[in-house]
């Protein structure tokens, strides 16, 4: 215990002389925080559609007023007839065309019920299918409006209603935010750790502190215990950011963001320690620890949804540490989840941190 | 008590296709001053290594401190001190922060540190610099403190490779004075040098080529044996045998 403290003492000594590390710490979780959420969003905004009104009614009228108005699209033409509406879809000037039947209005006042054909250009699938999804919404909301103006029961706006229970605005902000706070996470303590052993190997250090007796266990801590405060500083850097920014705290109790992010530094930055172990260049290091970000981003959850993947990839991404950590965030983030209800991603991180770490003890080899 | 504290029989350490050391054998006596010649790539580094626990030896075996080169080699890390050929001290780091932290790893207590890192400091003449990172120490200097260092937990023998490697006459000397005052303390020195002139300050020594040891006594035995004026003389007779280099 005793050598830990100056292993410690050595590592924050090294780390606040850095020039640039300390800063970085702190710049880097800010920035990201502070710009990412507002790129990175998949709420489309601005969508071109145009609108092929047959009917010329006062519906057509409140629906076209209506598209306009909101913050989501942007009329820009009422062609005479679908062909002109599709050949401005095929020169890009619009992304979805709304075509509103001759009689629409009446067969609507006669209760009927009439049928309004959407065409989304679906080439950017996720703009082509939110566009639509927004605009269904829209036309049941001026529907029932409209029916209610006109005395007509039965109207489609309350057969047909979306709730979105855990995620009320459906901000893609805040699915973002929490799985962001994961990736500053795993580049600061997975690649800082990455190269610091095998720096240590180019400037030689390596070999005097191989040639003392200190431990394997003493010397990979003094490595991980840095980095895991530094990644609970980050934490506590991007919730303060979410409040305050974005006024999104977690809806469960933070002790458990931290219980599981305090598991996942650790696992991290011991998958860092390895590939540092392995590696004799500080290149090497960085390329691997590249490629394993580069499948925590894309496997893990953070940006598509795991259940949206092939089976196979399903499997795969159990294997993915961040995975469990980003379900918990989001759980307790959005749904408030409490400790029994992500516990068994706590049993799994909780193993790859043991492995892991473990791993990370024995692959640091004092004799070659 | 065995007075040999180095034993080392037939060791032999292979990386590849290349024998970097082929089959030593020899044995260094308690207290004495030990030098261990070769020209560059003779293979004395890697056999040094071996006898530090910092590379594995392909085969043979011996003891170094008591305690068997092949599975012991972490207690003897804690009874030897090691100075590597490539200062490896922390250049980011002050005399003062280096001293602590591999005292702290020897598992001195923090006031004896403190003890020993100033008296240590006064007598290199680096006091008024303790505070200065080490990389902005000149090269004798640094030298100097990493010899310091590696017997700062008063090992039974220091290993010293290539200390005076590069650095001026007048700091090489105080250097020998430093390895004489150790020696002096009953720590026993295991040092490698390519200047011959150096070598005849040692008790003994052995000279390799090729990986292998081709002679081994005092200096005075072995210019008697090959029939030379100097050390530098014996050296270049084996010398211009070997095959590499």
């Amino acid at each position: 215990m005793n050598t830990l403290s100056f292993l410690l003492e050595k590592e924050f000594k090294q780390f606040f002389r850095d020039p640039f590390m300390p800063k970085m710490v702190i710049v880097f979780p800010v920035i990201i925080m502070l710009v990412i959420p507002l790129v990175a969003n998949l709420d489309f905004k601005d969508i071109n559609i145009c609108i092929v009104d047959n009917d010329h009614s006062g519906y057509s009228r409140l629906l076209s007023d209506k598209i306009s108005h909101s913050s989501y699209f942007v009329l820009k033409h009422t062609p005479q007839n679908y062909k002109e509406a599709k050949q401005l879809m095929d020169e890009q000037e619009v992304d979805i065309i709304i075509e509103i039947p001759y009689g629409f209005e009446k067969e609507l006042i006669r209760n009927e019920i009439p049928q309004i054909p959407i065409v989304a250009n679906a080439v950017n699938a996720s703009k082509g299918a939110s566009g639509a999804s927004y605009l269904t919404q829209i036309i049941t909301e001026t529907t029932g409006e409209f029916a209610q103006n006109n005395g007509i029961a039965d109207s489609p706006a309350e057969l047909l209603s979306v709730h979105n229970l855990y995620n009320p605005t459906e901000n893609y902000r805040h699915f973002m935010i929490p799985a962001l706070m994961v990736m500053l996470i795993i580049i600061v303590c997975g690649a800082l750790p990455a190269l610091n052993i095998v720096k240590e190997k180019e400037t030689g250090t390596i070999e005097q502190i191989n040639a003392t007796p200190v431990s394997k266990i003493m010397f990979t801590f003094g490595k991980l215990i840095p980095f895991w405060i530094m990644g609970m500083f980050i934490l506590t850097i991007a919730i303060f950011i979410a409040k305050i920014v974005y006024g999104l705290s977690p809806a469960g109790s933070v002790w458990i963001v931290y219980a599981n992010a305090f598991l996942f530094t650790l696992t991290i930055s011991s998958l860092g320690l390895i590939i540092s172990n392995y590696s004799n260049t500080m290149q090497q290091a960085m390329f691997i620890m590249f490629f394993f970000i580069m499948i925590f981003i894309l496997m893990s959850g953070l940006l598509t949804p795991i259940e949206s993947m092939p089976e196979f990839a399903q499997m795969i991404t159990r294997f993915v540490p961040p995975r469990y950590f980003i379900e918990v965030m989001r759980s307790v983030y959005l749904k408030g989840s409490g400790i029994a209800d992500v516990y068994p991603s706590f049993v799994w991180l909780g193993c790859f941190t043991i492995v892991l770490t473990a791993i990370a003890i024995l692959s640091y080899r004092k004799r070659s | 008590m065995n007075e040999n504290i180095i034993d080392i029989k037939n060791l032999t350490k292979k990386f590849g296709a290349f024998t970097a050391v082929n089959n030593i054998s020899f044995s260094v006596k308690k207290g004495e001053i030990f030098g261990f010649l070769g020209a560059n790539g003779a293979g004395k580094s890697t056999a040094i290594k071996m006898l530090c626990g910092l590379s594995r030896p392909t085969s043979g075996n011996g003891t170094v401190a008591g305690f068997d080169i092949l599975c012991e080699y972490e207690q003897i890390k804690s009874r030897i001190g090691y100075m590597s050929q490539k200062f490896s001290l922390y250049d980011d780091l002050t005399p003062m922060e280096n001293i602590t932290l591999f005292g702290g790893i020897y598992g001195l207590k923090r006031k004896d540190i403190a003890n020993k890192a100033s008296t240590l400091l006064e007598n290199l003449g680096i006091a008024d610099k303790s505070k200065q990172l080490v990389q902005s120490l000149p090269l004798g200097e640094k030298q100097k403190l990493a010899f310091s260092i590696s017997i700062l937990h008063n090992p039974q023998i220091v290993f010293l490779d290539e200390p005076t490697g590069g650095v001026d006459p007048s700091s090489r000397r105080k250097f020998w004075e430093m390895i004489y005052e150790t020696a002096s303390k009953g720590i026993t020195v295991f040092v490698t040098t390519h200047y011959m002139e150096e070598a005849e300050y040692c008790d003994r020594i052995s000279i390799m080529a090729d990986g292998e040891i081709k002679t081994l006594g005092s200096p005075q035995e072995l210019k008697n044996n090959y029939m030379a004026t100097s050390i530098d003389e014996v050296f270049r007779k084996i010398a211009t045998k070997a095959i590499r280099n």
